[in-house]
């Protein structure tokens, strides 16, 4: 356990540019972002005399405010919550896909494996401290940071709006903050099950190339894909070829994206007409998202993910060419 | 005595050359071993097999262990230095004290930060900022602060000048070894271990051509240094090798009788690259 513990650090001393400095600095971007788009509004309202709703200044519009329309209000607080995690759960998606090619390969290339491998540590230890690193430590780190980064958020609108006359502590009331960072917090157990096939198919090509696993873990789904399309064998399970494309291809490169479980075939969130524009965190909250659980998509798919890291352990193991 | 490291029929196929043939040998405990060959000669092969990295055919036991099988429990008994620079280039000198203080049992982290003391590293130093002789240093302190039964070294010194080579060794002899240690060390710098070593292997096209301890090696070979009238007798005594220096030809001879030997000439004690070069010869040919 010690020693699983330790491992994780290593991995995070290694890689602490993309783990922790990735999602802090596109953050930052991103308020920063915000931060320009407020000033830009404002300016532009000053100098033009323009109001918010044609003509109605922003007092009459509250006091005209019914409630659906105080509902959107607290939507929108909802929204600038959880705004963040998209860009920086796209920069985590990067991050762990290039880590996870590298993660069994770049010691074999510098010959540090050499120094790795002269210590008491099992094959299995280490790759499974890697697999750990890439489908807990990475989320929750890009998890955190988002939330602080919604926090912010929240609290630059409250500010920039208490400009105007409204109320902070009223918005704020509207809006659903812990039941935000609950939400976003319940996804990443499942971030964890559901990106198992792509770490571990990355990572069995990090642990078995001799060079360029990069074009391997592309090349050989994507050629085969392309064979499925071309000579139709999926006709033969009675499935179509985009199936392939989907449960296969996809599933093997692209799961490492938090949230590509929400746009994934029926469990799309697209498809879910149940969300009224009234309540953006439904998108996220648990009781929507862990309906993946209940579907064999997500347990083939990790049966699928110890499968291919049983063959990452065993080529780490096998493979002889420092 | 107890033997640390038993091979027999060791044989490794590589996808067109055989790089170890049907090798036995047997390594006691408390012995400093010199494996040396040419380049390709199978030795870091032989090594390799030694640490568990590689696959092979034929029997090892290496402290009681299979490296084939029990991989992890042999390598809390053994450290290995595999030549200069494998050290992550990332990581720090505090973090990889960090690091093998935690995960090794048998590390002692007084006795390699007093190794640190002496050198000019800094905590927060990264292997990347080290010239090569430093990120030795680095290494050496981790694993001589390891109490570990076998240390293999496999061309600790390539690459560095010479103080940090001549400090390498001293440490090493100073500091680490005794009775109860083994160290298998290869090298092309021969002439730097040569009076360090107990015993020395040669080894040569996946094979061992000579295995003995160094008292041996002075009682069976012998140098002769010959003047030209004498040369004929000499080479009639089927000498290993023959060199000339200033019109004098210098023989070495294997197990030749000692005192028709010295009736011929000054007779020394060869050197090992002297031996190696004649055992050697013709391997590029």
């Amino acid at each position: 356990m010690k020693t699983f513990y330790w491992l994780l650090k290593r991995e995070f001393w290694e890689h602490r540019g993309g783990f922790l400095w990735a999602p802090i600095v596109t953050g930052a971007i991103f308020l920063v972002l915000n931060v320009m788009a407020i000033i830009t509004a404002e300016v532009l309202t000053a100098r033009h005399g323009m109001h918010f709703g044609g003509g109605v200044d922003i007092q009459t519009m509250i006091r005209n405010a019914d409630a659906g329309d105080w509902q959107q209000v607290g939507a929108a607080a909802d929204i600038a919550m959880i705004s963040s995690v998209g860009l920086i759960g796209i920069v985590m998606g990067i991050v762990v896909l290039f880590y996870c090619l590298g993660s069994l390969y770049d010691d074999r290339r510098d010959r540090s494996v050499l120094f790795w491998k002269s210590l008491p540590i099992s094959n299995t230890h280490t790759v499974l401290s890697k697999v750990a690193s890439a489908a807990v430590v990475a989320p929750v780190i890009a998890v955190v940071v988002s939330i602080v980064c919604g926090l912010l958020q929240l609290l630059m609108f409250a500010v920039v709006l208490s400009f105007h006359g409204i109320n902070v502590w009223q918005l704020l009331g509207l809006s659903h903050p812990l039941r935000a960072v609950g939400s976003l917090l319940s996804n990443v157990p499942l971030y964890g099950l559901w990106a198992l096939p792509a770490v571990g198919w990355l990572m069995l090509c990090s642990a078995a190339a001799r060079s360029k696993p990069f074009l391997w873990a592309v090349a050989v789904p994507v050629v085969l894909g392309l064979l499925v399309t071309w000579f139709g064998i999926m006709g033969l399970f009675n499935l179509s070829t985009g199936w392939f494309w989907v449960n296969i291809v996809q599933r093997a490169l692209l799961s490492v994206f938090p949230g590509s479980n929400l746009v994934f075939g029926e469990h799309s969130a697209l498809k879910m007409g149940e969300f009224a524009d009234s309540d953006p965190l439904a998108v996220l909250s648990p009781m929507h998202t862990y309906s993946l659980l209940a579907s064999p998509d997500l347990w083939i798919g990790v049966i699928a993910g110890l499968a291919l890291i049983a063959g990452a352990i065993w080529f780490r193991r096998v493979r002889d060419d420092s | 005595m107890n033997a640390v490291v038993t091979a027999t029929g060791l044989t490794k196929a590589y996808k067109n050359a055989l790089a170890l043939n049907d090798v036995s040998f047997r390594i006691e405990s408390g012995r400093i071993v010199g494996l040396i060959g040419p380049n390709g000669a199978g030795k870091t092969t032989a090594l390799k097999a030694i640490l568990g990295l590689t696959d092979f055919k034929g029997e090892l036991n290496v402290l009681g262990f299979d490296p084939r099988t029990q991989r992890d429990q042999l390598m809390e008994q053994v450290c290995f230095i595999a030549d200069v620079a494998v050290l992550p280039r990332w990581i720090r000198v505090s973090e990889a004290i960090d690091f093998v203080a935690n995960v090794h049992p048998r590390f002692n982290r007084a006795k390699c930060e007093a190794f640190l003391a002496r050198t000019k590293l800094t905590p927060n130093q990264r292997v990347k900022q080290m010239s090569k002789g430093m990120i030795v240093q680095l290494h050496l302190a981790l694993v001589m602060a390891i109490d570990a039964r076998l240390l293999v070294l496999d061309e600790p010194t390539l690459g560095l000048d010479i103080l940090y080579r001549k400090q390498f060794y001293h440490s090493l002899l100073e500091d680490y070894f005794d009775e109860n240690k083994t160290i298998i060390v290869t090298t092309h710098q021969v002439e730097e271990i040569e009076n360090i070593l107990t015993d020395l292997m040669f080894i040569r096209d996946g094979r061992i051509v000579l295995d003995t301890d160094m008292d041996t090696v002075g009682e069976r070979f012998a140098e002769v240094m010959v003047s030209a009238d004498k040369a004929a007798t000499a080479r009639s005594m089927r000498p290993l090798d023959e060199r000339q220096v200033f019109g004098k030809s210098i023989f070495l001879f294997d197990g030749a009788d000692r005192a028709t030997l010295e009736s011929m000439g000054e007779v020394r004690r060869p050197t090992v690259s002297d031996l190696f070069v004649a055992t050697m010869k013709g391997t590029y040919a």
